[in-house]
């Protein structure tokens, strides 16, 4: 008789990567829906596109690697990648250049680096500043101007008319500069009072974009209490955020206030979903938490001091390089040490 | 209430322990022969003390450690020893070793035991000695010799005794069914192992999901001051230290043993197998063993003799050979794999799961690791599994090492949440062994260095010495040089020649003399060789002889010089025979002298 050698664990719990990645996917439905229903089709065809071309960007270098297509592709990241991407980018960018942002994102952040597990930086991130850097009139003009998809927002069939026309500027009609970018640029020579008074703020903080971000935290607190991630990032992110605007800008005739900080732009997808990606971010859980201050402080600075409204991939891509730095310095104490040995061998400190 | 601890990680499989709990221990009975490893615990193997084809008594002993760490083997019952030859043994390598084959001849015959009621009566090392000749190692884990454990170092007080119930691995309820069943024996034997060490503590853990079994030690305990502690259900709980941690709070050093912070655990049947050994002088030739898995038809507990075949106990309850796909000794998450059923159960077995395909699948292929970090949210020993995976794949054994790789206990655990099929624990036993490899081989270079080292010291140094002697030689032959010299011009005054001519030419006239005399004595055939050679090509050959015998003379010098200076054992031969020279050379000068000056001419006629 052939008995099976296997060596120990016997027992497994399955729960594969793809599983996980298709929780992750899943997780951003409430995100998509919200900027679907506030910003119209256009992240909707956007997270098509971007996965499709992901995929189709994927399974080519695989081929090219010679690696088998069904084992990689079922993993589901080349698709979390695109969906990243099409979340992130502005509602009426141009199709080619999202398709620049993802076969960016998996040939060069991903593939070349070794594929999924080897890459040191975010590879959604990567594309999006990539094109941020190229493009960035196509990058910074085309967010869709808030308004309820069944009333104001142009339909489908326009919308993509308008994403595959090509066109680096879309009619102003559609668009309107974010929230972030418009406190910014503002807020130098108006008060905060007459800043608000611009109707991208809407009744709230931010129109529509507090819906997104909300769904977007909604769907980060399912992802931690389905312990596919964990809190630390997401909290110390957002912290830092809070920290570094109640600290530096609590004036609001300065500096945009700490509300729409959390609630505009790309924070709450950043902070769940970006930040958290594995691969690229630091291990222990003290690691995470300064990685995802770091990060925090980032954002704020780039959005108060730096060229950009929004700073996330920026952020998280400088903090990227300092994983393995902080991962020397951050390992956990092991049961029956006294402290953690940090640093790397031959220069412990402990 | 004890106050309880949690340790970090853990997870909750899937315990699969009620299948083999439906029914009571049942005996196993005795097979056809029972196969019993020399070696079955950590330590010196046994050596066996019978010969084949001796008949031996039940508890009789058969192999025994002479010296080192180890207890002895004893006959499970009484039979002929069939052989004593390399056969299978439970290791996961499914390698052979010494084993003692015994044929059970059916009438269970015991040998003399001597059981000690009241061992309170004796000294603690008497009690000791005969938990050691009883044969008895932990039968919880690694099976370390009882008797060593339980003497720990002078300088460690053990404050808290902890009788280990926790059986925290699914499917084995060996302990559990044991607790139930045995209650009183497992008190009776964990009194003994208190008197031994005089803990103020003594607690026996039991994790949650065995009611059963805690309330029977709760009864049997009772009117003592032994605490029964319910343990919450989370895998590793068992494992000595977190259950450690759990019970106190403390961590046990690393590199450290229990003792290091007064603390002992040991295993439920250890505390039968003491209790039988003083009680009844019953040596270790028995105990519990789970069979279950979904290809046995009746899963259950069997108190088995050492030595019985695994297939033996697998037919004994209804294996189903054609469903069997992974045959595990030990629980689900630590065991190993057995390629055989023909191996025997011994004193650390205490599980074995005949499972189907369905029951514990294949592994999948194993993916990329994506840091996801499941592995070091569950590691009980807080370890980062994804970066010693990372140092391990990549051969970086320094880096793993520095991120504790040595502190990993092997749970499982890692490899069971990893989404990705990385079996992250064969890769750390790979590092493991690496390392050690290199160590020992570091350890090898560093030795051979040293050696080579002090050979070159000690050579450098000899050759110091040597040079100085040979110094000190010159200064003194150049001494003895001017004494010559200045006696030789006393000689030349004399009219005497002492010279090297002088003395050939002695010689060459002594050994013409010689040859004369030889000639006249000697065989026809000397004789003739005597008449070709005329006396003048004579002497080029005596001459020949002179200087081959001088020269011998020179080697011989300066051999006794290298002897002297390497102060050998033939100095005093070689002093004789260069004086014995000396002698000859002064005797020739004599020749020479008496001879007087007419043989030279003679021998100048030659050149």
């Amino acid at each position: 008789m052939a008995l099976a050698q296997q060596s120990s664990p016997h027992a497994r719990k399955a729960r594969s990567t793809s599983r996980l990645m298709l929780w992750v996917i899943l997780a951003t439905v409430p995100g998509l829906l919200a900027q679907t229903i506030f910003f119209g089709w256009g992240n909707l065809i956007n997270v098509v596109w971007c996965i499709v071309i992901a995929l189709a960007a994927e399974a080519a270098m695989l081929s090219i690697r010679k690696k088998p297509l069904a084992f990689f592709l079922k993993d589901n990241t080349a698709a979390v990648t695109g969906l990243l991407l099409g979340l992130s980018l502005p509602q009426f960018v141009p199709l080619w250049v999202s398709a620049i942002a993802v076969i960016s994102a998996i040939v060069m952040a991903k593939q070349l680096y070794g594929g999924l597990g080897s890459n040191p930086f975010n590879p959604a991130m990567v594309g999006y500043a990539l094109v941020l850097i190229s493009f960035p009139v196509a990058m910074t003009t085309n967010w869709a101007q808030p308004g309820l998809l069944w009333e104001s927002a142009p339909g489908f069939g326009e919308t993509l008319n308008l994403l595959a026309s090509g066109q680096q500027t879309v009619v102003d009609g559609y668009t309107m500069a974010t929230p972030l970018d418009e406190y910014k640029h503002k807020i130098a020579t108006h008060t905060a009072a007459e800043v608000l008074e611009h109707p991208t703020f809407g009744e709230g903080v931010a129109r529509g974009w507090e819906w997104v971000n909300a769904a977007f935290l909604l769907g980060g607190l399912v992802l931690i209490g389905l312990k596919i991630i964990t809190w630390h990032i997401p909290v110390s992110m957002l912290a830092a955020i809070a920290v570094m605007s109640l600290a530096f800008g609590s004036n609001p005739d300065q500096y945009a206030p700490v509300t729409l900080h959390m609630l505009a732009g790309g924070t709450m997808l950043g902070a769940f979903f970006i930040a958290t990606d594995p691969v690229s971010a630091a291990t222990s859980h003290q690691g995470k938490l300064i990685y995802g201050a770091a990060i925090g402080v980032l954002v704020y600075v780039i959005r108060s001091w730096g060229n950009y409204p929004d700073a996330v991939a920026f952020s998280v891509l400088l903090m990227n390089f300092a994983v393995p730095f902080i991962d020397h310095y951050t390992p956990p104490r092991t049961y029956g040490h006294h402290k953690a040995r940090r640093g790397v061998p031959g220069k412990t400190q402990g | 209430m004890t106050q309880l601890w949690d340790f970090a990680g853990g997870i909750h499989p899937a315990e699969n322990k009620h299948q083999s709990t439906s029914r009571p221990i049942r005996q196993a009975g005795t097979p056809e022969r029972l196969v019993l490893p020399l070696q079955q615990h950590i330590g010196e193997p046994a050596e066996a003390i019978v010969a084949e084809g001796e008949r031996v008594l039940k508890g009789q002993r058969i192999a025994e450690v002479p010296n080192g760490m180890g207890v002895p083997v004893h006959a499970p019952t009484s039979g002929t020893v069939e052989s004593i030859a390399r056969l299978p043994v439970p290791h996961p390598s499914g390698m052979d070793d010494w084993c003692i084959t015994l044929i059970p001849d059916g009438e269970d015959q015991w040998c003399q035991r001597h059981p000690v009621l009241d061992y309170r009566k004796l000294e603690r090392d008497e009690v000791l000695e005969a938990i050691r000749n009883a044969g008895i190692s932990g039968l919880g884990g690694a099976g370390f010799p009882t008797n060593i454990k339980l003497r720990p170092p002078k300088d460690r007080k053990v404050s808290t005794l902890i009788l280990n119930g926790a059986e925290c691995e699914p499917y084995i309820t060996a302990d559990d069914m044991t607790m139930r069943e045995r209650s009183d024996e497992i008190i009776a034997g964990l009194k003994i192992m208190a008197w031994i060490l005089r803990p103020e503590r003594c607690v026996i853990a039991i994790e949650d999901n065995k009611p059963e079994a805690a309330a029977a030690m709760k009864k049997a305990a009772e009117g003592t001051q032994i605490e029964v502690v319910v343990v919450p259900t989370k895998y590793p709980s068992g494992g000595e230290k977190q259950l450690i941690q759990i019970l106190t709070g403390m961590e046990v050093p690393s590199g450290g043993i229990p003792a290091d912070i007064g603390v002992m655990c040991q295993n439920v049947g250890t505390a039968i197998a003491v209790a039988r050994a003083i009680l009844e002088g019953e040596p270790l030739i028995r105990r519990v063993v789970t069979i279950t898995g979904e290809a046995v038809t009746e899963p259950g507990n069997f108190e088995a003799l050492l030595g019985t075949p695994i297939d033996y106990l697998l037919s004994r309850a209804g294996l189903q050979e054609a469903k069997l796909h992974r045959l595990v000794l030990g629980g689900p998450m630590m065991g190993y794999t057995l390629n055989t059923p023909d191996i025997p159960v011994v004193k650390t077995s205490n599980c074995v799961i005949a499972a189907t395909a369905q029951e514990l699948p294949d592994p999948e292929p194993e993916q990329a690791c994506i840091r996801c970090g499941q592995c070091s949210e569950a590691c009980p020993m807080e370890l980062l599994p994804q970066q010693l995976f990372w140092y391990a794949k990549a051969g970086e054994f320094e880096k793993a090492e520095h991120l504790n790789l040595f502190d990993c206990i092997e749970c499982g655990i890692c490899s069971y949440v990893c989404p990705s099929s990385i079996p992250l624990v064969q890769y750390y036993r790979f590092a493991k062994g690496e390392i050690r490899v290199q160590q020992a081989e570091q350890l090898k270079a560093d030795r051979a260095r040293e050696r080579f080292e002090a050979r070159q010291a000690r050579l450098e140094r000899e050759q110091q010495e040597k040079e100085l002697r040979r110094k000190e030689r010159a200064k003194a032959a150049a001494e003895a040089q001017e004494k010559k010299k200045a006696e030789a011009e006393q000689a030349t005054a004399k009219g005497e020649a002492v010279d090297e001519k002088a003395a050939k030419a002695a010689l060459v006239q002594e050994a013409l003399a010689r040859k004369k005399a030889g000639a006249a004595t000697a065989s026809e055939t000397q004789t003739t060789d005597a008449e070709n050679s005329s006396p003048a090509p004579d002497i080029p050959a005596l001459e020949k002889q002179l200087t081959q015998a001088k020269s011998k003379l020179e080697t011989m010098q300066s051999m006794l010089e290298d002897a002297k200076a390497q102060q050998a054992d033939n100095v005093d031969k070689l002093e004789r025979a260069v004086a014995k020279n000396h002698e000859r050379v002064k005797r020739a000068e004599e020749a020479l002298a008496e001879a007087g000056a007419d043989t030279i001419p003679a021998t100048q006629s030659t050149e």
